[in-house]
């Protein structure tokens, strides 16, 4: 995770909206990417990242609110004028231009000549590892899923574009492939120094690749952090749940004590610490997001002081290879899912079985306060 | 071209919207001024009084519709209504099970037999309906082989009838049925069929429980398919029914020939096209609701 | 498969496609008949066909059919392009109001097509002839060109003009370099529909033909009509294998291109 460099930033949408009829896309957005940077846009389908992607790539006009590109107005400028490259979803390769000739197209708009060109398609497809000898002159309809991807991005690099614009790219690869894809386009965002906006709704591919992510929602940000902050400090429950595996509990707020608040759980009485957040008021409704691999399972009556301790029993074991995942009922109906991991974590060799009662416990620092999206 | 290019790319509109309209607008405009302006002055003119030399003086009338309680001209399309419908009825009878034969046949065999249905409504309507012609008169070739084979001793009338104009309009116009529901009958999932079977089904009863109901969008947009040109017919009874047989197409045409009495004419003309459009509306209709069913 | 369908219903069929195709097949072979009346076979003639090549009246109806064909084709052809793009690649409101008057036509039964026409003509005063036949024409074709180029849209990848505008072509170069060398065969089969439809019309163009400006199927009208010499049978062989011919390479060139090996 290298630190977004400082300056100008490369991409700006000040206060951005896209209606279409009567559903909102993209709904009074703002956001800054710097140079260099690889940033997801990251969210469930319909959330408005890939409007907001094709609003950058001039496909669609703002409503509202302004766009700029490399610190200049881009409202007006059409896709072509805006110097920015773009890898689509289905590849978008001309299926009756050969590899060459689609890496070349871009090259040809620019009146370059032929021999620059030639040169610079051999080094774009030597780029995305394809051999220029053995690809030049196939077309498309004769490549590999993989493949098309490779001269998708080919053809978007040879540019050189100091912004690319990727719309879920990934997403008909197969699993394998993809794990290797998403290593190379992070080589080639550091190695290029191309600033990267990726869209994806493949939140594990989002957290492995970005500096940045914006979590959307409702054609809002949701939360705006570094892969480290998006997952260990959800701000709202859509992003706690979006991204990995949450347990909410929800509490009344009882009394401030120092920099921790006590809550009780309303269904069981159970009271839990969980650090002061600027929503929190006595009396108030609290909810608190607690990862899976954050809590223990204790035997039940064991002590374990200053940690938050609930109890309750055990409604089933799901084996999932690295961890066991425990699914715990609280009284009152809730369930908690609890991953425990072969070794660490007591180190005692426990099989919980369906109905052992059982205490969960976790750190009071490990609640994070959530609002309600 | 490049400076060409170049200075059309300042006539393209900024928005997406902007540019759709400016695609659509020289085909619309054409088909506005001489397609649906044509209707609306149609509409008008059935709506004045009648001129002196045929054309029509202003005013507002209604007594050009008035005149098709006529009995005289209320046989006419109670006949254009009860031959339409006639039509569909017989190429239903005829069209379904052709298309169930396509349907079932091999692959090899499936594209020829539906290019052959396909051909005649791609060739000329006037050639075809002269084929019908030379095969039915006094003189045609069923007249002379009957007589010849000694069955007959008298030519029979059968151009200039009731039956030749029914034959015409079916041999026109049954392809427009078997089309759609081969179509329907296509898309009929298979394994269908089989659940039924494996429940207990008879071969007769899968037909009329599965199949049948299965392929009722493609009955009905046949029908209306063949309905709605039936209604217009103007060749056909025209050419195989003489002046005995007339259709609102053939009055229609009188008046603005022989008879010029433009305004009537259109009015005819305009009670044509309700027919079709209130057929149009009723399918539509019933394909929504099917649709709202379905879902 | 075969084996399920019933006898008599094999049996229907072929009579359904005897029905169809009966009258036209003898139709043809009696254009070759060697007599002037009867429908006896007296021998295997052409003189039916020589005999056309000296009537000026089809030959003329020819040109005429030819010239309104090619010109309404042409214009069709462009305007229902346009058409197909806007409705294929560009967001409307009112999409649905402008499908339905490119459709409408297809609907209207021809008769009431014609009159409305004629009288548009002669409310503005236009003289019937060879201009007012093409304008009526181009107002049927327009609806098949739009619907053969709809479906070859829909087959078509949207986002490949987007990248192509994206790598720096402006709209009129990606049309021209990427919409349009994919189109072409959905265009040609267009025109080749548009031209057979026009080509056969007979009804409309009665109604907006003035003197001098008779099509061919006008021409043969008439010929219908008045007598029942075997030149018909000639004349209408010759149109028959024409739109046959013009379908059978429409229908060749709207074959979807075979997919290539594909791994997704």
């Amino acid at each position: 995770m290298t630190a977004p460099a400082a300056g100008p930033p490369v991409v700006e949408l000040i206060h951005i909206s896209k209606r279409f009829g009567h559903v909102v896309a993209v709904d009074d957005l703002s956001l800054e990417i710097q140079s260099r940077e690889f940033f997801s846009l990251l969210g469930p389908s319909g959330c408005g990242k890939t409007t907001t992607l094709r609003l950058l790539a001039g496909f669609e006009t703002p409503d509202n609110g302004e766009i700029r590109l490399l610190g200049e107005p881009a409202n007006q400028k059409r896709p072509y004028q805006r110097g920015v490259g773009m890898v689509f979803q289905n590849y978008a390769l001309f299926p009756h231009l050969t590899v060459a000739r689609n890496v070349s197209f871009g090259l040809e708009q620019q009146k370059i000549p032929r021999p620059v060109a030639d040169d610079r398609v051999r080094r774009a497809l030597q780029l995305v590892r394809l051999d220029p000898k053995l690809f030049a002159d196939r077309l498309p309809g004769q490549l590999s899923g993989g493949q098309r991807q490779r001269v998708a991005l080919a053809r978007a690099l040879v540019l050189q574009p100091a912004i690319l614009l990727l719309d879920e790219p990934l997403g008909a690869i197969d699993l394998q492939l993809r794990k290797e894809m998403q290593l190379e386009l992070k080589a080639l965002n550091q190695h290029l120094g191309t600033t990267f906006v990726y869209v994806t709704h493949d939140q594990e591919e989002a957290l492995t690749m970005s500096d940045r992510i914006a979590v959307m929602n409702h054609g809002k940000v949701a939360q705006l952090g570094t892969p480290v902050e998006i997952y260990e400090n959800p701000r709202t429950t859509f992003v706690a749940r979006f991204i990995g595996e949450s347990n909410l509990l929800e509490g009344s707020a009882h009394r401030r004590q120092g920099n921790n608040w006590s809550v009780v759980l309303p269904d069981h009485g159970q009271e839990i610490q969980v650090p002061h957040h600027s929503s929190i008021h006595a009396g108030a409704l609290v909810r608190v997001v607690v990862r899976p691999e954050w809590m223990q399972l204790l035997p039940p009556g064991e002590l374990a002081p200053g940690l938050n301790t609930v109890t309750g029993s055990v409604r089933e074991t799901l084996y999932a290879g690295p961890a066991v995942h425990v699914v715990v009922e609280l009284p009152g109906s809730k369930s908690v899912s609890v991953a425990v991991h072969r070794e660490g974590q007591l180190a005692k060799p426990i099989r919980w079985e369906r109905g052992d009662p059982t205490l969960i416990a976790w750190h009071p620092q490990d609640s994070r306060v959530v609002t309600e999206d | 071209m490049p400076s060409l290019t170049r200075r059309m790319r300042t006539w393209i509109p900024r928005s997406p919207e902007q540019r759709g309209w400016a695609l659509l607008a020289p085909g619309g405009v054409w088909l506005l001024a001489f397609f649906l302006v044509p209707l609306l002055i149609m509409l008008a003119y059935s709506l004045m009084p009648r001129g002196i030399y045929g054309g029509v003086v202003p005013g507002l009338t209604f007594e050009h519709y008035a005149r098709f309680f006529d009995p005289v001209y209320l046989t006419v399309v109670q006949r254009t209504f009860m031959w339409s419908l006639g039509c569909t009825l017989f190429c239903l009878l005829l069209g379904y099970p052709v298309a169930y034969a396509i349907a079932h046949a091999g692959s090899r065999w499936r594209n020829r037999l539906l290019l052959l249905v396909i051909l005649p409504l791609w060739t000329s309507f006037l050639v075809r309906t002269f084929a019908l012609i030379f095969l039915m008169r006094d003189t045609g070739l069923i007249n002379t082989w009957l007589m010849k084979a000694g069955i007959i001793d008298e030519p029979l009338v059968i151009l200039y009838t009731p039956v030749a104009v029914m034959a015409g309009l079916v041999y026109g116009f049954l392809p427009f049925m078997i089309l759609p529901i081969y179509a329907s009958l296509e898309r009929l999932d298979r394994s269908l069929l089989e659940a039924a079977e494996m429940l207990g089904a008879s071969p007769r009863a899968r037909f009329i429980r599965v199949t049948l109901p299965l392929s009722l969008p493609g009955i009905m947009a046949g029908c209306v398919l063949v309905f709605i040109p039936a209604l217009g017919s103007f060749l056909t009874p025209d050419l195989l029914g003489g002046a005995k047989q007339l259709m609102i197409g053939n009055l229609v045409q009188n008046q603005f020939t022989a008879a010029r009495n433009w305004p009537f004419g259109a009015a005819a003309s305009f009670i044509v096209m309700a027919l079709v459009l209130a057929a149009v509306l009723v399918y539509l209709g019933t394909r929504d609701r099917r649709e709202v069913a379905l879902r | 498969m075969t084996a399920r369908v019933p006898r008599w219903l094999l049996a229907l069929t072929g009579a359904v496609y005897l029905f169809l195709h009966l009258p036209v097949i003898v139709l043809m072979i009696f254009s070759f008949n060697d007599s002037r009346f009867s429908v006896d076979w007296r021998g295997f003639t052409l003189q039916w066909y020589e005999r056309l090549l000296q009537r000026s009246d089809i030959l003329h109806g020819l040109k005429m059919s030819l010239i309104v064909g090619l010109t309404a084709t042409a214009i069709s052809v462009v305007l229902g392009t346009l058409i197909a793009l806007a409705l294929a690649r560009h967001r409307l409101r009112g999409k649905r109001a402008a499908e339905g008057l490119i459709y409408l036509p297809l609907v209207t039964p021809e008769i009431v097509v014609g009159i409305s026409l004629l009288i548009l003509f002669a409310t503005l005063d236009w003289p019937l002839g060879v201009a007012t036949i093409t304008i009526a024409h181009v107002v049927f074709c327009i609806s098949f060109v739009v619907i053969v180029l709809l479906a070859r849209l829909e087959g078509m990848d949207g986002s490949l003009e987007e990248a192509a505008m994206i790598l720096g072509a402006d709209e009129i170069t990606a049309f021209r370099r990427i919409t349009l060398p994919q189109l072409r065969p959905g265009i040609l089969a267009g025109a080749l529909l548009a031209f057979t439809i026009s080509f056969d019309d007979f009804v409309i163009t009665s109604f907006v033909s003035g003197p001098g400006s008779s099509t061919l199927p006008v021409v043969v009208y008439g010929m219908v009509r008045r007598t029942v010499e075997p030149s018909i049978n000639a004349i209408s062989t010759i149109i028959l294998l024409v739109s046959a011919l013009l379908i059978y390479f429409a229908d060749r060139s709207m074959r979807p291109v075979p997919r290539r090996a594909s791994n997704r």
